[in-house]
């Protein structure tokens, strides 16, 4: 008897000693790709913030920018003296400065469309999940009608409406995205809501709004999170693919959308560069996310649990 | 089964009214239409005539009205700058984008439930890691900038197709598609693929996981142990489990193939729907805008409709569920 | 009688991240022509494993890793999976727990036990369509040629098992291994399924391992019982004697914990402690720590004995003086 309860498996044990974020963070170090994606991240991230403090000419300073400068290679020297590593693009404008000063316009929209559109999704969802019945009934309704319509085609329809800017491109983005979340959190709800320690709280007599808030939103924050990566690397996407089409940010406010599309005439005369780096910058960027997101799913999903 | 059908039709029939409404609405209470129907340089006389000549001087209830009596008579409008009806140049439109469309969910499909298959069947291969690993990075990349990369490789660098434009048409049983030349099949085969390739990922996706699920299931097991081939437990025990599924996303995709066309049309200059929205956008073109956004809607509604169908008979179970109730 | 399946030594591991699991670690028994016998253990004790081994449905990271399996006096221990897909479902038939699962939900009955016929047979659908209708009747079930075209979903679990029972028979096998079968159905269809079972045994001359952990099943059933262990077996004899005068103090324990009429009041016995940790099994002899009998000797394994017409793995038999003829 004493034998059989003493041994316990190694898991059992490193549970045991480690904390929850702990035994998260060993997990999803477990991926060398998506440490490196995090790494990348990271960098990515830190560049963008910096911008302003390691480029060698800020862009939208019409005072800087040198139009005898334009469609440098690679490699070139600037009027100013410095090398343009990235070359530059058909406004003179230096590329690696450009993609570092994109990189903060992209990121912000991504991340405060994702951050916004997760906020009033989360709030639906759970007003669903709390309401129940008809209101939920209506409100699922309204997600289901959204999400049969591609979230490209919404925001493109919405921006049609409202025109270019930022404002404007990070509203469509939260109304193109905000039924994602409110599923996400409505479908863990309601699994959890079945579960027997919610039957157990209600026998108790806890009161219908402690039980959402207090027992089925900690449940949901794992799958949100899940999506909220995820959703944000599409967002950056979805905003770099509106811009490229003409429809997203002004020629003011350049993301890495509007370099790319900067750079199309020129692409098919061989001056790659001015598409392509902002391009990779965006890939890197938009793949990063996603594999980190991967990751989270398959560390956070209780299912891919053993 | 009839009656399903029936309560599916009221359904979509509701969901394109309420449809409507919001397009209606959101066109012109959100955006500011005489801000898009008039140039910005014109002058008071100018704006006045052309808010008397489109309506908009009338209460906006009374303007909708107006809208959906057109609309049931086929009417939304005509194009600011063709000046052809809208509906009209959008149909005429229409072929090219479906020929686009439909050549990317064959080679999604085509493409995507094979490797699929491999990668769910054997998990651990490094073929199949390499599949996994490009159906990631399938998903991640923008399309247009995979569009981008598609011409500088295969057109600029290469030479081997045509970048731009649709080719030659030719025609067959009546129906006229540039599928039917070499020169069509040439300028078709980069937008395709670049249209595909985010369902290619998608298909892999749920045909591997599909795969992986039902080989853990009892019934896989019960087949091997009836002493059925290899072949006859994967195309038919797993197969017809896994094409419900994947039937579904796939026709719902079908959607979305079209939305996304808009993309992949500006950026090979495909004479589609698509090409034909983002101009109108961008000279403002409200009529072909919103007659685009009404003919996308019905269309959606059309596509849940049928998948819903499809679904009822591809599905014992829904069907007696139906039976049922 | 001649042995139709004889087992000896088998041993199947399962490689697993934490350790090598000894899931069936050493087992030996025999089954002749229109025997039945019972297969008893918790779960865990690896008899569903030692049944799956027998038809070569051990997936990886599992593999049989020693011992003889000899069917029809071949040994298919370690036999290509072309050979074994010969002998499934035409000489050796399995049945499963959980007849919800086994049936593929998208395939009529008749198609999945045509194609059961058709894997080994060369003959017409229609033959093969005639056979199912016969088998199907012959296992009690009413208008069989409806319920053919039937969907599993449409059936009750304990038609789906008759169902099952009714394939598993078709090719008319040499041995049927039944796992489990009636542990998902009601109490009073099991009874049902295991006189159809019988019947049919009987009928055919069939021999069977019938797997189960509810020893009052096989104790109108089986003809002789072996009782497993953490992968090994620890008592076989003839079910009357194991019943009557149980031997290992596992079996002992077993019994006692059967609910039964003439006990009532009096407290019902249960084995102290847990199943054991396939991947931590002690040193000695695995039940070792829950036996209320333990000596040093137990430090050590104890190996199979021969005692009173029983195998017996156990250093203190119980009441062994009562056993002994």
């Amino acid at each position: 008897m004493t034998d059989m309860t003493s041994t316990s498996t190694p898991a059992d044990m490193t549970a045991k000693v480690e904390t929850p974020f702990q035994s998260f963070r060993s997990e999803f170090f477990e991926s060398k790709i998506a440490t490196v994606a995090l790494g990348l991240l990271g960098v990515i991230i830190l560049l963008a913030v910096l911008a302003p403090w390691i480029t060698p000419q800020n862009p939208y300073d019409l005072g800087q920018v040198d139009v005898m400068d334009g469609r440098l290679a690679p490699g070139s020297e600037a009027f100013a003296g410095y090398t343009m590593w990235l070359g530059s693009d058909g406004a003179g404008r230096d590329l690696y400065s450009a993609i570092l000063y994109g990189l903060r316009i992209s990121l912000t929209v991504g991340v405060a469309s994702g951050v916004i559109a997760l906020l009033i999704g989360m709030t639906i969802g759970l007003v669903a999940a709390y309401a129940g019945g008809r209101i939920e009934a209506i409100i699922m309704r309204i997600v289901d009608l959204q999400l049969s319509f591609p979230a490209s085609l919404v925001a493109l329809m919405l921006v049609a409406a409202l025109g270019k800017g930022v404002d404007k491109i990070i509203l469509a983005l939260v109304v193109a995205q905000w039924a994602y979340y409110a599923r996400t959190v409505r479908a863990t709800a309601l699994v959890e809501r079945n579960k027997e320690y919610v039957e157990a709280a209600q026998c108790l007599g806890l009161s219908r709004a402690r039980i959402v808030f207090r027992h089925i939103l900690p449940n949901c924050m794992a799958p949100l999170i899940v999506v909220g990566t995820v959703q944000t690397a599409s967002a950056i996407s979805l905003e770099a693919t509106l811009s490229f089409l003409g429809v997203g940010l002004p020629q003011t406010e350049p993301s890495l959308g509007v370099l790319i599309a900067n750079g199309f005439e020129y692409m098919l005369s061989g001056r790659y560069w001015i598409s392509i780096f902002p391009g990779l910058a965006l890939l890197l960027t938009v793949v990063s996310i996603n594999l980190v997101g991967d990751q989270l799913r398959d560390v956070l999903n209780p299912r891919m649990k053993k | 089964m009839t009656v399903f059908v029936i309560r599916r039709l009221l359904q979509a029939l509701l969901v394109v009214f309420l449809m409507s409404l919001i397009v209606f609405f959101g066109v012109n209470v959100v955006g500011d239409p005489v801000y898009m129907l008039v140039s910005p340089d014109a002058d008071q006389a100018d704006i006045a005539a052309a808010i008397q000549r489109l309506g908009l001087d009338r209460p906006i209830w009374e303007q909708y009205l107006l809208f959906l009596k057109g609309a049931a008579q086929g009417d939304l409008g005509d194009s600011f700058i063709f000046g052809e009806p809208a509906l009209q140049l959008i149909l005429q439109h229409m072929p090219a984008t479906m020929e686009l469309a439909f050549t990317a969910l064959f080679l999604s499909i085509a493409i995507g439930i094979p490797l699929g298959l491999y990668a769910g069947l054997y998990p651990d291969n490094p073929i199949s890691k390499g599949i996994m690993a490009t159906s990631i990075l399938g998903f991640s990349l923008p399309t247009f900038w995979v569009g981008l990369m598609l011409i500088m490789l295969f057109a600029v660098e290469l030479g081997w197709v045509p970048a731009t434009g649709r080719g030659d048409l030719g025609s067959f049983l009546g129906i006229r598609s540039s599928l039917f030349t070499l020169d069509g099949l040439s300028h078709i085969f980069l937008p395709a693929l670049n249209l595909a390739l985010l369902k290619i990922s998608l298909a892999i996706r749920l045909t591997r996981a599909g795969v992986r699920e039902a080989m853990g299931q009892d019934y896989v097991k019960y087949a091997r142990a009836k002493g059925l081939s290899t072949r006859r437990i994967i195309f038919v025990h797993v197969m017809k489990n896994i094409m419900i599924p994947v039937v579904t996303v796939m026709g719902l995709e079908f959607g979305s193939l079209i939305g996304f066309s808009v993309v992949t049309e500006t950026i090979f200059a495909w004479p589609g729907m698509g090409k034909l929205l983002i101009d109108a956008i961008l000279q403002l073109d409200r009529p072909v805008v919103v007659a685009y956004l009404m003919i996308m809607v019905l269309f959606f509604v059309l596509i849940n409709l049928i998948v819903d169908i499809l679904y009822s008979i591809l599905d014992p179970r829904v069907r007696l569920q139906d039976q049922g109730s | 009688m001649t042995a139709v399946l004889e087992v000896s030594g088998l041993k199947t591991h399962f490689f697993t991240r934490g350790g090598v699991v000894k899931a069936v670690d050493g087992v030996d028994f025999s089954v002749a022509r229109g025997e039945i016998m019972g297969l008893v253990g918790e779960s865990g004790s690896g008899k569903s494993i030692t049944g799956f081994s027998i038809l070569g449905l051990i997936d990886p990271p599992g593999r049989i890793v020693e011992g003889a399996i000899r069917f029809n006096g071949e040994d298919i221990a370690q036999a290509s999976q072309q050979r074994l897909a010969g002998l499934r479902g035409n000489r050796i038939s399995m049945i499963f727990q959980d007849p919800m699962m086994t049936l593929n939900p998208v395939l009529r009955i008749d198609t999945q036990m045509i194609e059961a016929i058709l894997a080994h047979e060369k003959v017409d659908r229609r033959t093969a369509w005639e056979r199912s209708r016969d088998a199907l009747g012959l296992v009690g079930i009413p208008s069989p040629e409806e319920r053919l075209r039937a969907y599993p979903h449409q059936l009750s679990g304990g038609m789906r098992q008759r169902v099952a029972i009714a394939t598993a028979f078709l090719n008319k096998p040499d041995l049927v291994i039944a796992d489990e079968p009636t542990t998902a159905l009601d109490v009073t269809i099991q009874a049902q399924i295991i006189y159809e079972a019988q019947k049919l045994t009987k009928h055919t001359g069939t021999a069977m391992v019938w797997i189960t952990h509810d020893l009052a099943v096989v104790a109108g059933l089986a003809d002789r019982i072996s009782v497993m262990y953490a992968g090994r077996i620890v008592e076989q004899g003839d079910t009357d004697d194991v019943i009557d005068h149980p031997l290992h103090p596992y079996t002992v324990g077993l019994l006692g914990s059967v609910p039964s009429a003439n006990k009532r009041g009096a407290r019902l016995y249960q084995i102290e402690g847990m199943t054991p940790n396939m991947l931590a099994l002690p040193d000695g002899c695995a039940f070792g720590p829950r036996c209320g009998m333990r000596t040093a000797a137990c430090a050590a394994q104890p190996d199979v004995e021969d005692v009173a017409e029983r195998r017996l793995r156990c250093f203190n038999p119980q009441g062994l003086a009562e056993a002994r003829p």
